[in-house]
């Protein structure tokens, strides 16, 4: 099982100590990431909009997991929450994708060993979150159904997605409790 | 000439419509209690029991407003609460 330990004195964030089975599922799971969230890129994109982080075709996603990922950022007002969309949902995916990207990398060069500080503390919580998200999401998750997610039968398919989501909570909360401890 | 004493509560009101617009942050059954504060406190530099008391109320009220501004500052916060995978819209403070 995975070890969160503090660092250092003065120094936020975490040393993470990952066994092999681990690395492989977060490779896999970053790497799911980064082309579920990556900017669709289409063939008619308008250069300049693309350059200035506009996405004109920007539309609530109907992927529900996507929809939690790349929410509307107005209630009861499409039409503003379009608008929003166009402008800043480029850049979401690309915040998105590139936390993804760089939890791929450390993990490749880490061999298990991945010291989680600086600028990489948002991007490994970033990321862990998506990725909860997305789980959560397809596995329906409420309130009230966690217990009921434990003890599904292991033919049940949502039994391995749900250890999956079991083990990312372990690890986020652990993260998140090493940087709400230190000073 | 004459002198307009109306103009005394004009910056009262000027300050009022500055910050017409709020932040909102919505529960969610997958985020963590603790990773909620830890995202008030790391972006909007909250205080530990600031950043808990709202996030009790997203838990058990289904909502917090957690910022006021101008539009553009509060399509900022929206953002970056995006960003931290928080579910976060934006309106004007009736």
């Amino acid at each position: 099982m995975a070890v969160v330990s503090a660092l250092s004195a003065g120094e936020r964030g975490a040393d993470l100590a990952l066994e092999e089975v681990e690395v492989a599922l977060l490779l896999s799971l970053a790497g799911q990431m980064i082309d579920f969230v990556g900017p669709e890129e289409g063939a008619d994109d308008d250069p300049l909009a693309a350059m200035v982080g506009i996405d004109p075709l920007a539309q609530t996603p109907e992927d529900p997991a996507l929809r939690r990922l790349l929410p509307d950022a107005f209630v009861d007002d499409p039409e503003a929450a379009d608008e929003f969309r166009r402008f800043t949902e480029r850049d979401l995916r690309a915040t998105k994708e590139r936390h993804a990207r760089r939890v791929h990398e450390m993990l490749e060069a880490g061999q298990g060993r991945v010291h989680v500080a600086g600028d990489d503390v948002t991007v490994w919580l970033g990321f862990l979150n998506d990725t909860r998200l997305t789980l959560g999401t397809r596995l329906e998750i409420t309130e009230d159904n966690h217990d009921e997610l434990a003890s599904l039968p292991d033919d049940d398919p949502r039994s391995g997605l749900f250890q999956v989501y079991d083990w990312l909570t372990f690890l986020q909360e652990s993260l998140v409790q090493r940087l709400l401890t230190s000073p | 000439m004459s002198v307009a004493p109306a103009e005394v509560t004009r910056p009262e009101v000027v300050e009022e419509t500055d910050r017409p617009w709020v932040t909102i942050v919505w529960n969610d059954p997958v985020n963590l209690m603790s990773y909620v504060v830890y995202v008030f406190m790391e972006y909007f530099h909250y205080d530990r029991a600031t950043a808990e008391r709202l996030m009790l109320d997203v838990h058990e009220k289904g909502r917090a407003l957690v910022s006021n501004g101008t539009r553009e500052e509060m399509e900022r916060d929206v953002t970056a609460m995006h960003g931290y995978g928080l579910w976060a819209t934006m309106q004007k403070d009736d």
